[in-house]
């Protein structure tokens, strides 16, 4: 099944952030849809809209990876499913 | 992308920063069918109905967690009022209540809600076994939680089943002694109960809620409490409105989680209770509102005022979030589980006659109050009476929970663990209200009840 979710980065801005996650992300067969970034300071930000095929890869297992991407590089990585968003933002 | 990133960025900051999260997910369960005269027929049965219907509450809950990135804090089932449908085996209300524990234990949740008993107007024999069961159910248990129903509006108030509950508290307070009378924090006093509560101690599963039903609570006082830092010149008008939108956003992630946990469970939807339910970590607290809303403390003079605005608020911007708002929904005031009112009741600030002015406008009650150990029954009796009288005066719920501590007294704390917090004891009024509890009898129903 295809889900569409959201992965946020948050943190010191470093070289190689977007590199790392991306990597994670296509060796989990994630898709990425559409990037958003921002550097205000050094504070990077960064919002991406991916697509997840959850039979592949479920939530929890790729939780656990972006985990360990944002562990070793002192950042802050969120995964949630989009209805999050949607459910909040729009009536 | 569909949704901005300064919307994503809002949310993400919310659960990341200000502690918003799913403070419960309740499965509410039937076991009106449960009834026997053969006692282990009954155990047996209320065992197989939990640990069937509830074996993969916190299985669904971790997917949802993990799915949608919200913490669920707390996983939690609620059944039909024990004294409704045990009638037939009295004698054994403490063997149920401790086949519900360990129900409960099997399937992992942390507390079961529905010892109960609905004694608004009369007692069956059920009703007061149940009542006298409690010291020993709720200090022979761990997860287990109780709840007696004493007072509607339509009803009027027990006074008879006041004055047997309270010394009920005082003999369970002496029963958890060591641990500061924590059984009373299992045990709470109600008037106008309502049949869908998600949050504990008060949870029951409602007579006419169906066979299975999941209720989700979900609480984000530090995203209020963020909210109204930002708008320190704001009138009143336009702050409520800022609360407002604030409380449609966080109740819609619950009404997001209803749908996937009841989808999950296969049961029906029961409601999104959005309760601004403190705890006793920083920035989480409830009294931290008041204060960013302009008070010094709570429990000051306007502490009444702004949180009649903030449970307002919070219930009309809840109310469109979900299709079906429950529960309790307001504000929640419980003195433990709160860092900003363990402060206001240790400096000597809020006392229990503030408290009761507030709960007037919240939405529980004198909730996780620690009082003296050698608080008279009678006096504990009254101060039930007059929370009781608010609520049905009002056609509100309330509640109370109260804690006498056995062996300490004001200027000490009771300190509980976990959830539960901490609680500095409060004073009570030492002038005697023992001949009027004494009385005993049934308040009738007030004139406002007869609506038809």
């Amino acid at each position: 099944m295809k889900s569409k979710a959201i992965v946020t980065v948050l943190g010191k801005d470093q070289v190689g952030i977007v590199a790392r996650i991306a990597t994670a992300l296509s060796a989990n067969k994630v898709n990425i849809e559409d990037i958003s970034q921002t550097i205000m300071g050094d504070i990077f930000s960064m919002v991406m809209l991916v697509t997840i095929d959850e039979e592949i890869t479920p939530f929890a297992s790729l939780n656990e990876e972006l985990k360990s991407v944002a562990d070793a590089s002192a950042l802050q990585i969120t995964l949630q499913h989009q209805d999050v968003f949607s459910y909040m933002h729009r009536v | 992308m569909l949704i901005d990133s300064k919307e994503i960025l809002e949310t993400v900051g919310m659960i990341q920063e200000q502690r918003l999260d799913i403070r419960t997910i309740t499965l509410g369960i039937s076991l009106l069918d449960c009834g026997d005269s053969q006692p282990s027929v009954v155990q047996r049965k209320v065992y197989d109905r939990v640990t069937k219907l509830a074996q993969n509450l916190v299985k669904v809950a971790d997917e949802i967690e993990n799915r949608y990135g919200i913490p669920i804090v707390n996983k939690r089932v609620s059944v039909t009022p024990v004294a409704l449908w045990a009638g037939a085996v009295p004698e054994h209300l403490l063997d149920i209540a401790i086949t519900l524990d360990e129900a409960a234990a099997n399937v992992g949740v942390d507390f079961l809600g529905g010892y109960s008993a609905l004694v608004q107007k009369g007692m069956t024999p059920c009703d007061g076994a149940l009542i006298a069961s409690l010291p020993a159910a709720l200090s022979r248990t761990e997860r287990l939680c109780a709840s007696v129903n004493v007072a509607s509006t339509r009803s009027g108030i027990n006074m008879d089943a006041i004055n047997l509950l309270s010394q009920a508290i005082l003999d369970t307070a002496a029963a958890t002694g060591e641990l500061d009378g924590v059984g009373c924090a299992k045990l709470v006093i109600f008037a106008n109960m309502p049949e869908d509560n998600p949050f504990m101690a008060g949870a029951t599963h409602g007579v006419g809620e169906g066979g299975a039903v999941v209720n989700v609570g979900i609480s984000g006082p530090g995203v209020v409490r963020s909210v109204v830092a930002k708008l320190p010149d704001a009138d009143l008008f336009e702050l409520a409105e800022a609360i407002k939108k604030t409380a449609f956003k966080i109740t819609r992630v619950g009404e997001l989680v209803l749908r996937q946990a009841a989808a999950g469970l296969g049961v029906a939807q029961g409601v999104v209770d959005l309760s601004l339910a403190p705890t006793p970590t920083q920035g989480d607290s409830v009294a931290d509102i008041l204060a960013a809303m302009g008070l010094e403390n709570c429990g000051t003079h306007g502490s009444t005022a702004a949180l009649a605005m903030l449970n307002d608020a919070v219930k009309k911007g809840g109310v469109f979030a979900t299709s079906q708002a429950g529960g309790l929904s307001g504000a929640f005031i419980p003195v433990s589980e709160d860092l900003g009112m363990i402060e206001a009741a240790r400096s000597g600030v809020l006392s229990i006659d503030k408290l009761e002015a507030m709960t007037s406008v919240s939405s529980v009650g004198l909730d996780m109050i620690a009082i003296p150990g050698d608080t008279p029954a009678e006096t504990i009796a009254a101060i039930i009476a007059d929370e009781m009288s608010i609520g049905v005066i009002n056609n509100k719920p309330t509640a109370v929970r109260l804690i006498p501590v056995p062996g300490k007294t004001v200027g000490q704390t009771a300190k509980f663990g976990g959830l539960l917090g901490e609680a500095p004891i409060l004073p009570v009024h030492a002038g005697s209200s023992a001949a009027f509890v004494r009385r005993g009898g049934r308040v009738p129903a007030p004139i406002q009840s007869f609506r038809g």
